[in-house]
């Protein structure tokens, strides 16, 4: 399934890969332990990967790490070629100690990891995770963000100021280390058949809140683009920040309508208020007043890859979540045909 | 008889078709927003009602428009809402023979209201900063601006049809930049919809808008007050200036100001050609 990466010399030997136990970080691991010119694939995490991940995670090495506590010279003693960091987590969960565990991992974990990347003489290649919501949300934001954009207001959701000191540290990284090709990927977020993310589970309910007055322009991108791109970041040397998402726009109506979900208007301040309750943060509050979409030129030209448009992306989510739906393109055929029977008859 | 219920049977399908389109989200959006069917279907159709039976539009010299690539439409503002932006982009639109679409630059105030802010970006229009005139411009857009601003639609009745400050010019250098041309448009009209007599400051500052309006008719008819009287409306657009041999001096003020003033004094002139050919605001 994989090919050898085009400049096979230039491929790292030792793979370290955080969040291994997680959709992304699995896959990429195991994506990257195919390539034969990687030696070793060494997946990092607190917790074990659940068993569905046994068969894929066959020729990773696994060890239980807790990025939140240092991790002194363990990279080194790796002779860690690349590291990639995608323990990133974009929404609290209640299970590993909601918001405060969220912020610990994104923001002290890595802290840690690159505290041991720089002790880490071996080391060429750091690729990390981080997200559109970088760009933050405001009024006075342009339609579109290349990765130069900087923020005009520090986001108020938890992600979005993870995200942002996230770079940060990356930015001290790259000043200290600058021999090592950094690589950012701000991912749009992710679509796919398979993906299991906070604003998917919104989705794929039947009758979807929004925010009344508001239909923000969407972007998503294709997990199996989001792997692929991160898989290049790692055999190629393609250092810099980018945008990684699909192409073109919906917006949320249209994303709605084209699920068959019925959606709840509500006004703004109500919806905030619903962020302590759970099932909706803050973050998601922001993209639904203020929309999110980012340019991927700089991606498409850097890397050569397209990632599929979000038109198409969004598709493929709801063709695999079709029970939701309430109101289906058949549906709204027979009432059609209802009017036209009717009209027929007078 | 039969060809009207057949007339009539067309605009059914084509409806309920359209319907379809939009209830199952089969329609495309660009990455502004802009939603050309919608545009197409639900805002012309509105908007044409009011600029022909309404305000009885009459345009002059759409020749000046370019039938295909960008250029920068710079017009005066005016009438307290800005219907005279709205009311150019249907003049393009229906009165040029290419039917361009004119994407409008707005006020930050406009996105930060709900609903009107959906509105306009589904209209085409998006946030007046340098990085989307000039992505709408290498797109090869026709994009429209006002660089009065709210000092132009906010202005005294007594001052109609003087055109106020460009401010720092910004429409200028981002055409320099560009290498685009500026169409100056003289609109009148739009100063006697909503005779702008009064503004209650603390009314304004309370609800975080730039003025608050007191027309012959608002606030004291309530929602009637709304309505806009039906002053005779004209449009002209004048000859293209091409910016080129200036395109390396965006950011020379002297250059920029001096450009400036050539297209205010521009349509300033039109405005006052216009207004002669105009002599009573409510005439057929």
């Amino acid at each position: 399934m994989t090919e050898p990466s085009a400049d096979s010399s230039n491929a790292p030997r030792v793979v370290v890969v955080t969040g291994v136990s997680r959709f992304l970080g699995a896959q990429i691991a195991a994506q990257i332990a195919a390539d034969p010119m990687v030696e070793r694939v060494i997946g990092l995490d607190r917790v074990d990967p659940p068993a569905v991940y046994a068969d894929l995670l066959s020729r990773v090495e696994l060890r239980k790490v807790d990025l939140t506590k240092s991790m002194g010279n363990t990279l080194a003693k790796m002779r860690a070629e690349a590291v990639v960091h995608l323990a990133v987590v974009s929404s609290p969960d209640p299970a590993a100690g909601g918001r405060g565990g969220m912020k610990e991992q994104n923001v002290i974990g890595t802290m840690h990891l690159l505290a041991g990347c720089q002790q880490t003489p071996s080391l060429k290649r750091l690729v990390v995770r981080s997200s559109t919501a970088a760009y933050g949300a405001s009024f006075r934001d342009p339609a579109v963000f290349t990765e130069d954009t900087e923020a005009r207001d520090v986001p108020r959701g938890g992600y979005g100021r993870d995200i942002l000191d996230i770079e940060g540290y990356v930015r001290g990284f790259r000043r200290r280390r600058p021999e090592v090709t950094a690589t950012v990927l701000r991912f749009a977020p992710f679509v796919g058949p398979t993906a299991e993310t906070m604003l998917l589970r919104y989705f794929a309910q039947s009758i979807v809140p929004t925010v009344l007055g508001r239909d923000p322009r969407l972007q998503f991108v294709h997990v199996e683009d989001a792997l692929e791109i991160v898989r290049r970041s790692v055999l190629e040397d393609h250092p810099g920040t980018f945008n990684v998402a699909g192409p073109g726009v919906i917006t949320l109506s249209q994303a709605l309508r084209r699920s068959g979900r019925v959606n709840l208007p509500v006004v703004e301040p109500l919806l905030q208020a619903a962020t302590r309750l759970g099932g909706v943060s803050l973050d998601q509050v922001e993209l639904f007043v203020h929309g999110r979409v980012v340019d991927t030129a700089k991606l498409c030209k850097e890397f050569g890859f397209t990632p599929r448009s979000t038109a198409v992306a969004f598709d493929d989510f709801i063709k695999s979540h079709q029970t939701g739906a309430l109101v289906t393109p058949d549906r709204i055929d027979s009432f059609l045909n209802m009017i036209k029977s009717v009209r027929a008859r007078g | 008889m039969d060809d009207l219920i057949d007339e009539w049977d067309g605009k059914v399908a084509s409806g309920l078709a359209f319907l379809r389109r939009r209830l199952i989200g089969e329609y495309e959006v660009d990455d502004f927003g802009f939603d050309s069917e919608l545009t197409e279907h639900v805002f012309h159709p509105v908007l044409r009602q009011l600029y022909k039976h309404w305000f009885r539009t009459e345009v002059f010299d759409t020749k000046n428009v370019p039938d295909e690539g960008a250029a920068l439409i710079v017009a005066n503002h005016s009438g307290t809402i800005a219907l005279d932006a709205l009311m150019l982009c249907l003049a393009v639109h229906d009165e040029h023979p290419a039917h361009r679409y004119l994407r409008l630059l707005a006020a930050d105030l406009v996105f930060r209201l709900p609903l009107v802010s959906e509105v306009a970006r589904k209209s085409g229009a998006t946030l007046a900063c340098n990085p989307d005139v000039d992505r709408l411009l290498h797109e090869g857009q026709l994009v429209g601006v006002f660089p009065e601003g709210f000092k132009g639609v906010g202005k005294h009745y007594s001052e109609r049809y003087k055109l106020q400050r460009f401010g720092r010019a910004g429409f200028v250098s981002v055409a320099l930049r560009n290498r685009t041309p500026i169409v100056p448009a003289a609109i009148v009209g739009a100063e006697e919809t909503y005779p702008l007599l009064g503004n209650i400051k603390p009314l304004a500052r309370l609800l975080g808008t730039p003025y608050f309006p007191v027309t012959p008719t608002f606030p004291w008819l309530g929602p009637a007050g709304l309505v806009p009287l039906p002053s005779k409306w004209m449009i002209r657009f004048g000859e293209p200036i091409d910016t080129t041999p200036w395109s390396d001096q965006a950011d020379d003020p002297a250059v920029v100001f001096n450009l400036a003033d050539q297209v205010r004094e521009t349509i300033q002139g039109m405005l006052h050609d216009l207004l002669k050919l105009r002599p009573d605001p409510f005439q057929e």
